[in-house]
């Protein structure tokens, strides 16, 4: 299905789907005014010397607290911005060197911002996307029927994307990226601010497509049950630095997090006592249970069924800060 | 069939066509400002010509004439404002051009698509209709010959593209300045004087006069009109064209130029 092309690059994935950084760091130099004629210079290091290697057909986590690089590491592997130092290759191509080559390859969702175009119907948007990347008719309308089934998009295609919701906006969002079967996918937050009903749909919509393409796929968020639901692999950059690199389970042991059961029962009772589990807070009827992160929460929820009148129940994945921060208190910054 | 580079700015352009078909109030509000301002500044322009006959070496029908064709032409060549610019000076600020840049087309070429789109749809609605309340209303000097009117399109295609050119340049400023409200002004100002849009360039004389009648402006609205009032025939038609397609060609490799700075800049430092 996909569209292989050959040509050169001294990357270790050649021309499929692999990234690869190596000491890559991003200076942005702010001038400021001081005064009537002195000015200031000031250097972020948004991105301060950050290595890694995502194979083909990966799907990684990037995650941290807001300012940490998460962003400006994708622009750099866009090409859209050029490292100030160290060496990209996506695909085998240096992004910022060949931008609009690497482009036919990549696919990019950011949940803030839209690719589409906010007058047009989505319809119009994506006959736009087909020219832009010369897809052939007939991969253009399979792709496209597929994601307007899988992302729920069949009733919204003569919309204007200026009237659609955010979820609705973020699923025609993902759909653009993927009409050119891009080998990498980098999405920057795309379930931010999106409904329970659209998380699911984009999620499970992600995971089809990287089974069935072995689309690489490169996920930012705050909501770690996105991670939890998609990646076997994450990693956590901080300050510009890559702190963390490995699955989400060696993760919340390291920060010894914790994810939180919340209860409602028929009627107000002590706190309930549960193996594997603490109670930390009660308000009436309703009781917080906090259950280590790394461990199953199914014991825990069977042995309160078993023992209370239990009306309702839910689970609240740990922050992504929380959990820096509790890796932090055990792992002194070095 | 189309090679697949035209395929693409067609349907640009189209699409931007369609964007606009969707603001129909708009577009009638617009259509009757035309044609009322036409009627204000024929009568102005009949006072004028009363007093000086041939000013200009235009006679009392050709000045009318003059008049509504900037009135067909004001939103086509966007000579009031409107067009690409804002909303390019608005993705430049805002950082949504990043969308932009990721893209694998050419960034000049892709903006002139969808103005060229625009200018089509300003000309069928906001061109046709006035012009035809001003042949009813007036009598105006229009050519009989197919062949004149063919010139003019293609006069008037060269003055939007020469219109656009002008206008990317300004757009593009906004990569170095916080504000690009001052270039507009300014912009706007010298669009609306030396395109002829206040009065025709060939009134003013001497090196004022000549100087005015070369500038690019000249090229967006005074040589498409005088190609229709038939000014230029023969070689000077030619040379006429010629006129506008060299100012095309100056204004475009300026925006190239300047374009290849600004993506350098931004890919380099951000924002
Ligand atoms: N264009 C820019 N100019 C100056 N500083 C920037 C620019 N873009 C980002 N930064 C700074 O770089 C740091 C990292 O930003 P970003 O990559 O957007 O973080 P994240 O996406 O992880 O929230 C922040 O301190 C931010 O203020
Ligand atoms: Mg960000």
């Amino acid at each position: 299905m996909r569209n292989k092309q050959h040509h050169g690059g001294r990357g270790r994935f050649e021309n499929n789907g692999g990234i690869e950084l190596e000491d890559v760091e991003k200076v942005f130099t702010l001038r400021r005014r001081t005064g009537v004629l002195r000015r200031s210079r000031e250097e972020v290091r948004a991105v301060d010397g950050i290595s890694f290697t995502v194979a083909p057909g990966e799907m990684v986590g990037y995650i941290g607290p807001n300012g940490a690089g998460k962003s400006t590491t994708i622009k750099m592997l866009t090409g859209i911005l050029a490292p100030s130092g160290g060496r990209l290759r996506v695909a085998g191509i240096d992004p910022a060197r060949e931008r609009i080559r690497l482009a036919h390859h990549i696919g990019v969702v950011y949940g803030q911002r839209t690719t589409l175009w906010w007058d047009l119907p989505l319809r119009d948007s994506y006959t736009l996307v087909r020219r832009l990347y010369r897809v052939p008719a007939r991969r253009f309308h399979r792709n496209l029927d597929r994601c307007v089934e899988l992302l729920d998009l069949g009733a919204l295609m003569d919309t204007p994307v200026r009237q659609l919701s955010l979820g609705q906006r973020v699923r025609g969002d993902i759909a653009a990226a993927l009409l050119h079967d891009p080998a990498i996918l980098y999405l920057d937050e795309p379930t931010i601010g999106l409904d329970a009903v659209s998380k699911v749909k984009v999620r499970g919509f992600l995971q089809d497509i990287n089974a069935e393409h072995n689309t690489t796929v490169l996920l930012t968020t705050h909501d770690l049950t996105d991670i939890e639901q998609l990646c076997r692999r994450v990693m956590v950059i901080d300050h510009g630095r890559l702190v963390y690199d490995g699955t989400l389970d060696g993760l919340h042991t390291l920060g010894e997090s914790e994810r939180t059961l919340i209860v409602d029962f028929e009627r107000v009772l002590p706190p309930v006592t549960v193996p594997g589990a603490r109670t930390v807070k009660t308000d009436g009827p309703r009781q917080w249970l906090a259950i280590p992160a790394d461990a199953s929460a199914a014991p825990v929820v069977a042995a309160v069924a078993a023992h209370h009148p239990l009306v309702d129940l839910s689970i609240r994945e740990p922050d992504v800060e929380d959990v820096i921060a509790a890796m932090y208190a055990r792992l002194p910054r070095g | 069939m189309l090679p697949g580079v035209m395929r693409l700015y067609v349907a640009v352009a189209v699409s931007t066509f369609r964007r606009y078909t969707a603001y129909r109030a708009a577009t009638a509000a617009g259509v009757f400002t035309n044609i009322v301002f036409g009627f204000i500044v024929a009568y102005a322009y009949m006072a004028l010509w009363h007093e000086r006959p041939n000013l200009g070496g235009y006679g009392r029908e050709q000045a009318l004439t003059f008049v509504w064709i900037s009135q067909a032409l004001a939103a086509a060549m966007a000579l009031l404002g409107g067009g690409f610019q804002e909303e390019l000076q608005e993705r430049i600020r805002t950082g949504e051009i990043a969308i932009d840049l990721s893209r694998p087309v050419d960034m000049q070429l892709w903006w002139l698509a969808c103005d060229l789109g625009r200018a089509v749809f300003h000309l069928l609605s906001r061109g046709v209709v006035p012009l035809a309340v001003g042949a009813l209303a007036f009598r105006l000097a229009l050519p009989q010959s197919p062949l004149m009117w063919l010139a003019f399109l293609l006069s008037a295609l060269l003055g939007a593209v020469v219109s656009f050119a002008l206008r990317y340049l300004v757009a593009l400023s906004s990569f170095w300045l916080l504000d690009g409200a001052g270039v507009n002004m300014v912009n706007g100002l010298l669009t609306m004087f030396f395109s002829g849009m206040l009065l025709p360039l060939t009134v003013f004389p001497g090196a004022f006069g000549e100087t005015a009648r070369l500038l690019p402006w000249a090229a967006v609205l005074q040589t498409p009109a005088d190609v229709l009032l038939g000014r230029h025939h023969g070689s000077g038609l030619g040379r006429a064209l010629l006129f506008q397609a060299g100012w095309v060609l100056v204004l475009l490799s300026a925006g190239r130029a300047m374009q290849l700075r600004a993506t350098q800049r931004t890919v380099v430092q951000g924002g």
